[in-house]
């Protein structure tokens, strides 16, 4: 027990907290309940590489292909062959290539993973609904494909412990990115002057590619940065990105009980009111002011009542719409 | 007119791209008017400030006094949780268009280009999901600790947070960060090349405290497993050493329960370790002997080496650094102004040291200052001060941990573990800025 702790639970004394227990040991806490065995085992279902884990079951590689195509073909196709997703079959002997093929077959070590992996996350759209013989089943199907087992191998806790994958002795543990204090593999040193010789862009991004994939990026920085000028104020982008169209936002709100796009209602109309500000700046705020406060005398002796209905970003979409002249897009 | 091209000199047009079709016409027609004044202004020698970015009202500025001086604002508590103003709507996580299939099996990045010091948002920390987010009713999450222990025990959250709680900062990258970049540069900002990365203050009871609590087995006790109660159920192997050292069962986040994204209402929390190791939506734990070589340890997440062999369980996120502003995508326009240069660094192995700054490619590098505070297994925030004169220039930092561990080139990485991984992409980042003052990601 650390001294400010001490000192803690003597002040705690001191202020007469009674019925005060200090666990012995610190550890006592009381908190939790026991797990029972029919908890655990609806929960524990991790396998391990020497088959401590799997369930009782079995599924052969006829069954799997039944299984595979009614659930998992249509992502990783009929022969596991589609690269949309992980690909399943093929690429053994490529990994020392300058295209590698991570597959069951190229790169899994142990069968077992296969198992635990379709049994806790497959398929995509509902993991864990497959029975245990299911996944048995599939576990077979996929290691045929890939021509590890024969076309009558039956998965089970038995067997696919067993199964020698191509690519078993294929991995290492390099301590160095294992532990805290490992030993790196790269040796930099801290150089000062001099030190980069023949500095030269040797990579870099195509032109167009950025515009083609991401568009515009400017409002991927802050405006207020002052590196940032060109990119759009928030503000600006904010208001291309009205969520509810202004045609929309009028009805909600009733504007169009008073005001017609081109045709003077109670109000006046949203093409008159456009064509009045066309040339002036402050336009779009002091109509935001004048439709949250109301008002009257411009137009006609019919006030405007005061409007707190649409949210400020709302308002300033139907004002801008408004004072673009109230297109019909 | 190509809207990306200034006008002149300093002057920028505005982005009418960002507007909509409605707001375009009448938009344009005012902008035009004021950029003309202001390129007129420019030309005639006269101070450009006026004529950068956002076009004020003149009557919003001094000598005036602007609506929001005078008007009644809203009321306290109008927002109960309180939101970004709207003028920040733009920074946000992104996806990298056209990285993965399904937008559940998928990453969201954090903008590490506009963020100040090292604190992350919630609302910005990255997000990746192998199966999709899981939405929990915190009263129905169970976290079961079991295997080599003396009494298997089920948590509620309620337990849990009655246990001894502490509260670190730490940051958590992905161990794919950077991942897109091994052969060539390939995406434009920061925000894609670094943004699997975050820091949080996270909050939570040591994974030692529970281990004890369930009276696990010090002798036998090699290795735990963790695994998430979402739908990829996913499991990663932790040593024991790591668990009994400075692990967290963390269930707040920066002085809140944990977002959603960051596995609401558990997560485990392994500080300078892969990202996928703080399992979210934690649901079990179990301690074993040996390892349990997880898809996500075997096929994935782990180093395929030159020579075709797998490095595994390689757990460690090395020395890192990257500078944030300026940075890709960004437009430098103030020839010979005064810029600073600030980044992020960060050390899995424990506290950054020093960070180098080099604005000619790494020939000759200057040390930046750190700011406080400067914490393990944490980004620690670094400044420079730099007047760019107009002429190219190649930027770069280069961090050193408390071990001593120099962050490495990509052509030292490149030697000795090739291309065909995408994971534990330490190396220094360069931005070339142009004569233009663009930035942009290159390879030196």
């Amino acid at each position: 027990m650390s001294g400010s702790r001490l000192i803690a639970l003597a002040c705690l004394a001191g202020l007469g907290a009674a019925g005060w227990v200090y666990a012995a040991g610190a550890q006592d806490y009381h908190l939790g309940d026991a797990a029972t065995p029919q908890q655990i085992a609806g929960w524990n279902i991790d396998v391990r590489p020497d088959g401590q884990g799997l369930p009782p079951g079995q599924g052969s590689v006829a069954q799997g292909e039944k299984v595979f195509d009614a659930n998992c073909a249509v992502c990783h196709g009929t022969f596991g062959e589609s690269n949309k997703y992980m690909v399943l079959a093929g690429g053994v002997g490529s990994l020392k290539s300058d295209a590698p093929l991570s597959t069951v077959g190229s790169r899994l070590n142990f069968a077992t993973t296969l198992f635990d992996y379709i049994n806790r996350a497959m398929p995509f759209p509902r993991s864990k609904s497959l029975t245990a013989d299911e996944v048995y089943a599939v576990s077979a199907y996929v290691l045929n494909l890939n021509d590890i087992v024969p076309a009558d191998f039956v998965a089970s806790r038995a067997t696919l412990p067993q199964v020698k994958m191509p690519n078993r002795d294929g991995f290492y543990e390099f301590p160095g990115l294992m532990q805290v204090h490992g030993k790196p593999d790269t040796h930099n040193t801290a150089c000062m002057r001099d030190c980069a010789k023949d500095v030269a862009i040797t990579g870099s991004i195509p032109a167009g590619f950025v515009e083609s994939m991401y568009g515009d990026i400017r409002d991927n920085f802050r405006g207020l940065a002052t590196m940032n000028d060109q990119a759009p104020p928030a503000g600006e982008a904010l208001q291309g990105k009205a969520d509810v169209a202004p045609q929309a936002l009028i009805q909600q709100f009733g504007c169009a009980g008073c005001h017609g796009i081109d045709k003077t209602i109670v109000g006046p109309a949203f093409r008159s009111v456009a064509d009045k500000y066309k040339s002036d700046p402050g336009a779009e705020q002091r109509l935001e002011k004048k439709v949250r406060s109301g008002g009257s005398g411009v137009w006609g002796s019919i006030p405007m009542p005061p409007q707190d209905g649409p949210s400020d970003a709302e308002l300033a979409a139907i004002i801008r719409w408004v004072l673009a002249g109230a297109p019909e897009q | 007119m190509d809207p990306r091209k200034p006008l002149q000199g300093r002057l920028i047009q505005a982005p009418e791209n960002f507007l909509s079709a409605v707001g375009r016409s009448r938009r344009e027609a005012l902008r035009r008017l004021v950029v003309g004044a202001g390129a007129a202004a420019a030309a005639a020698g006269l101070p450009a400030a006026i004529a950068k970015g956002y076009q004020a009202n003149p009557k919003d500025l001094p000598p005036n006094v602007p609506p929001w001086s005078q008007d009644l604002g809203k009321p306290v508590g109008a927002d109960p949780y309180g939101v970004p103003s709207p003028y920040e709507r733009t920074n946000i996580r992104r996806l990298s268009p056209g990285l993965t299939t399904t937008t559940q099996s998928s990453v969201a990045f954090t903008p590490l280009q506009n963020q100040f010091g090292i604190i992350t948002p919630n609302g910005l920390h990255f997000e990746r999901d192998h199966n999709g987010r899981a939405d929990i009713n915190p009263y129905e999450h169970r976290l079961m600790v079991h295997g080599l222990v003396r009494e298997a025990k089920i948590y509620t959250m309620e337990d849990l947070l009655r246990f001894p709680s502490v509260s670190r900062i730490h940051f958590i990258e992905c161990g794919a960060n950077t991942g897109m970049e091994w052969t060539t540069p390939a995406v434009p900002t920061v925000q894609y090349t670094h943004g699997m990365l975050s820091c949080a203050e996270w909050t939570g009871v040591p994974l030692s405290t529970l281990l004890d609590d369930v009276g696990f087995d010090r002798k036998r006790a090699k290795f735990i497993l963790a695994e998430g109660a979402d739908a990829s159920g996913l499991t990663r192997t932790i040593p024991i050493d790591f668990a009994l050292d400075d692990v967290l069962v963390a269930y707040g986040q920066n002085g809140e329960m944990l977002r959603r994204e960051q596995g609401y209402p558990l997560r485990l929390l392994v500080p300078g370790v892969q990202g996928v190791s703080n399992v979210k939506w934690l649901r079990r734990l179990k301690v074993g002997d040996q390892p349990w070589n997880t898809r996500e340890e075997s096929l994935q997440y782990s180093d395929l080496m030159p020579d075709g062999r797998t490095r595994q369980y390689t757990w460690i996120q090395e020395a890192k650094s990257v500078i944030t502003s300026p940075s890709g995508g960004q437009h430098l326009l103030d020839k010979g102004g005064y810029y600073q240069i600030t980044g992020l660094a960060w050390s899995g192995r424990g506290k950054i040291r020093r960070v180098d700054v080099s604005t000619d490619g790494g020939r000759n590098w200057r040390t930046a200052a750190l700011q406080t505070p400067i914490l393990g297994k944490a980004l620690t925030r670094f400044r420079i001060d730099w007047h760019w004169d107009g002429s190219p220039a190649l930027l770069q930092s280069r961090c050193i941990d408390e071990t001593g561990f120099v962050q490495p080139t990509m052509a030292q990485l490149q030697a000795v573990r090739g291309t065909r991984s995408p994971y534990h992409n330490n190396a220094i980042q360069t931005w070339q800025v142009d004569t233009e003052g663009r930035v942009h990601n290159v390879r030196v």
